[in-house]
């Protein structure tokens, strides 16, 4: 791949973007966009978070009789030491994200809660199948709703020329539209949670394999000069900071991609989830801090920048016995960027008594995710209602793009 | 040359030309593509397999020197693959007269002390090749010969070298017989008197050990070992090598023979894969076919199985616990995520573990696939799970 790569690819490192479970896509033609005529330049970027992100821990509804309980010894207080960051009176927003919270109190940050896609059931595959493709169901892996936005644009020159031999794009950014993008070349190390989930397969079935699995992974942890303790998360957040910085690098450039996509890995938190500190708290972290350097790499077009982080759907209300929760249904969308409309909870809230909850156990969703994801376009690039509607989402007629998210 | 070369003043003679980029390593990749290739791409793995455990029960190592890598493909092309569906002696002739083995058996220095090269100079026999025929190609260890044995048997096979590069002694690099270097007069091996003359006698005793009941045990046995269980089951055992002997050493009944066999089906899975079959089952799995076998072989020597290179004549070992090994098992994990992460979301793990495993799917498996975050990370768990690990 060494053969391929370009100017813009020496100028920001090479080595830091190849890093971690963290990938970046992005478009490579500079679109003719509807409002260039009102000197706005804008830029977007589609941040996944994959493997379901507690949406009632990240932006934890404190004010709430019924969250203290439900979410328990991982809860988030309104005061004390590690309390959240009160967004309003009723909204605490996770301690880790400091650089959200700034953004938030800026009016460059919203927060859109008790939020879902249309699908209903509860595998990570097929949710992220749906959250990413935008159709109304799973098994449609062709193409995702960003690259059939692309594909409304008119297509103005292109501006980026092969970055490299292509990785795997998210699906949100494959399709027909040409994207560019990056794949990790030297041989990362395997995430943490991936050896968990492994050792606990082999602990079942194949005790040999379990203790040849831990010595080798403790080995690997005294090579690094680390103690034996798990530090989950630890790597994915420094290895998304590193993706933020290079795709903010890029998209800054006069010559650079207007529109991409990243994935982040690592968010299935089923046990020892973590409170105000711990396991989820890293990766939050690591979000608030790649959302801080596409801010800082951005410079004067994070002004015209929309960023939305949304996952495939959200966790139990009730944490489980493990400390931890499972696969839910509402959870939250982020608002980041120079051009939202920001300083805002955007939420109807269903409450969390028993009977207000999705099937008794999950947060009830009240918005439509994709409502949230079309006004965006709408407001960002001009698409009008009808191609949202019936290409880049489809058979989404009567989910109405929400108003008046950017400025 | 390097760039500074040129700069020098010509007070020094013109040097020869530039040799040609490396035409070993470009030659050994040429062969380990195409072997790669045919792992991955083959209909009926089984043949693949065979043709792999063969080339390692008759390993050379291509670390000996340029030679034995310029010809570790196409030792393996020529004296093993024609013969995994054929006769056992036929492809133990090939095997002994090739030059990579030859090479890596120091053959082509051993003299006979009465042969004109010998009295010539003062040199003599190397029994490196005749030991490991009979210890490690056919007979076995303690497989009722003795030192006696070897002595004569090296004795016997003076004289089977390759071509040198000036061709004196035929087209370079192709087997020939030195009568110069061959100990003249009859040799006893096994307790048999071989008179031949030149060639004949060598492969007269090379075709009588062929079919010495101690190679048919020696052989089902590692057979055995190879494709069923570290301790295969002592009955199978016993009818491979009945099968062995009654057909004098037919390797297509051999195979056929473990295929119809209850044990092969019966036994769990309990073998671990190599490191080349874990890459390989990984390419047939995700339909990688190597473009460049640079990948594959960077993962070989990662994971201890330098493709052709073991560290002895003994070949790479054929037990679980060589290759279950701690830091082994963390660099599979570390290439399974890799391999996952360039996979992506294109393929659905549950389908795939469907192609693995289908009923065979311990309820673990499957759901620690279905749970997993994202297709990546069920992609690289399946990889590792018992079900792929193993076979």
């Amino acid at each position: 791949m060494a053969c391929c790569e370009s100017v813009m690819m020496q100028a920001t490192s090479r080595r830091a973007l190849l890093l971690g479970g963290a990938s970046f896509a992005a478009w490579a033609y500079l679109p003719k966009f509807a409002r260039a005529a009102d000197g706005r330049d804008p830029r977007f970027v589609v941040i996944i978070l994959r493997g379901a992100l507690d949406g009632l821990a990240t932006v934890a509804p404190v004010g709430d009789p019924d969250y203290a309980g439900l979410h328990g010894a991982i809860a988030l207080r309104p005061d004390g030491p590690n309390a959240a960051v009160m967004l309003d009176p009723f909204f605490g927003l996770h301690p880790a994200m400091p650089e959200f919270a700034r953004m938030y109190r800026a009016k460059q940050a919203a927060v859109v809660h008790a939020v879902a896609t249309s699908y209903r059931e509860r595998s990570h595959f097929d949710g992220q199948d749906v959250l990413e493709s935008g159709f109304p169901g799973p098994g449609r892996v062709q193409s995702g709703w960003l690259n059939r936005a692309l594909e409304a644009l008119p297509k103005g020159e292109r501006v980026v020329s092969a970055l490299a031999v292509g990785p795997t794009a998210p699906l949100v950014l494959r399709g027909a539209a040409p994207t560019v993008g990056w794949a990790p070349t030297a041989l990362p190390q395997a995430g943490d949670d991936t050896a968990m989930r492994l050792f606990e397969l082999y602990q079942h079935r194949d005790p040999a394999l379990a203790s040849a699995l831990t010595q080798g992974l403790q080995l690997e942890k005294q090579a690094r000069g680390e103690d034996m303790k798990p530090k989950p998360g630890a790597g994915g957040a420094a290895a998304m900071r590193l993706v933020a910085r290079g795709a903010a690098k890029l998209m800054a450039a006069d010559d650079g991609p207007r529109i991409g996509a990243l994935a982040f890995d690592g968010w299935d938190t089923h046990a020892n989830e973590g409170g105000p500190v711990g396991r989820l708290a890293q990766l939050l972290g690591g979000l608030d801090g790649a959302l801080a350097d596409f801010e800082s790499g951005l410079g004067a077009r994070w002004r015209d920048t929309v960023i939305v982080v949304a996952t495939e759907f959200g966790r139990t209300a009730r944490i489980n016995g493990t400390e931890g929760t499972d696969h839910g249904t509402g959870t939250i969308a982020l608002l980041a960027g120079g051009a939202v409309r920001g300083g805002r909870m955007i939420t109807d809230w269903p409450g969390l008594k028993p009977a207000n909850l999705y099937q008794a156990r999950d947060l009830a969703p009240t918005t439509d995710l994709r409502a949230v994801i079309k006004g965006v376009l709408h407001d960002q690039f001009g698409l009008g209602e009808r191609v949202l509607a019936d290409a880049v989402f489809p058979d989404s007629a009567p989910v109405k793009p929400m108003k008046g998210l950017v400025t | 040359m390097a760039p500074g070369a040129t700069m020098q003043p010509s007070a020094n003679p013109p040097k020869p030309p530039v040799e040609p980029p490396n035409i070993i390593q470009k030659t050994f990749r040429a062969e380990a593509l195409a072997r790669l290739q045919r792992g991955v791409a083959a209909d009926c793995g089984f043949v693949e397999r065979l043709v792999v455990f063969w080339s390692n029960h008759f390993c050379i190592s291509a670390n000996k020197g340029a030679l034995a890598r310029m010809w570790a493909g196409s030792f393996e092309r020529e004296a093993i693959r024609p013969h995994v569906l054929g006769r056992f002696a036929d492809m133990l002739k090939a095997v002994e007269q090739h030059p990579a083995m030859l090479f890596f058996l120091d053959n082509q220095q051993s003299l006979g002390p009465d042969s004109r090269a010998g009295l010539n100079r003062k040199r003599g026999l190397n029994e490196n090749l005749a030991r490991e025929i009979m210890e490690l190609h056919t007979l076995g260890v303690g497989g009722g010969y003795t030192q006696d044995d070897v002595t004569s048997f090296a004795r016997v096979i003076t004289g089977w070298t390759f071509a040198g590069r000036n061709g004196q002694l035929g087209a370079p690099g192709s087997f020939v017989f030195n009568a110069n270097a061959h100990q003249p007069g009859p040799q006893q091996v096994l307790g048999k008197t071989y008179a031949q003359d030149g060639i004949a006698q060598g492969e007269a005793v090379l075709a009588d050990i062929a079919r010495h009941p101690s190679t048919a045990k020696f052989i089902a046995a590692k057979f055995a070992r190879h494709f069923v269980a570290d301790d295969p089951p002592p009955a199978l055992v016993a009818k491979l090598q009945d099968v062995f002997s009654k057909t004098d050493g037919n390797l297509r009944a051999l195979a056929t023979a473990l295929v119809e066999s209850n044990e092969a089906w019966q036994a769990p899975l309990t073998k671990m894969r190599s490191p080349y079959e874990f890459l390989i089952a990984s390419g047939r799995l995700l339909a990688r076919n190597p473009e460049d076998p640079g990948r594959y072989l960077g993962g070989l020597n990662l994971l201890g199985q330098p493709l052709w290179s073991p560290a002895g004549p003994n070949g790479f070992p054929d037990t679980s616990a060589a290759w279950a090994a701690p830091e082994g098992m963390k660099l599979r994990l570390d290439i399974s995520a890799q391999l996952a992460s360039q996979i992506g979301d294109r393929l659905d793990p549950r389908d795939l573990l469907e192609l693995v495993a289908a009923d065979a799917a311990s309820p673990e498996t499957r759901r620690t696939i279905e749970r997993a975050e994202s297709r990546q990370q069920a992609l690289a768990l399946l990889l590792m799970a018992p079900e792929f690990q193993r076979r």
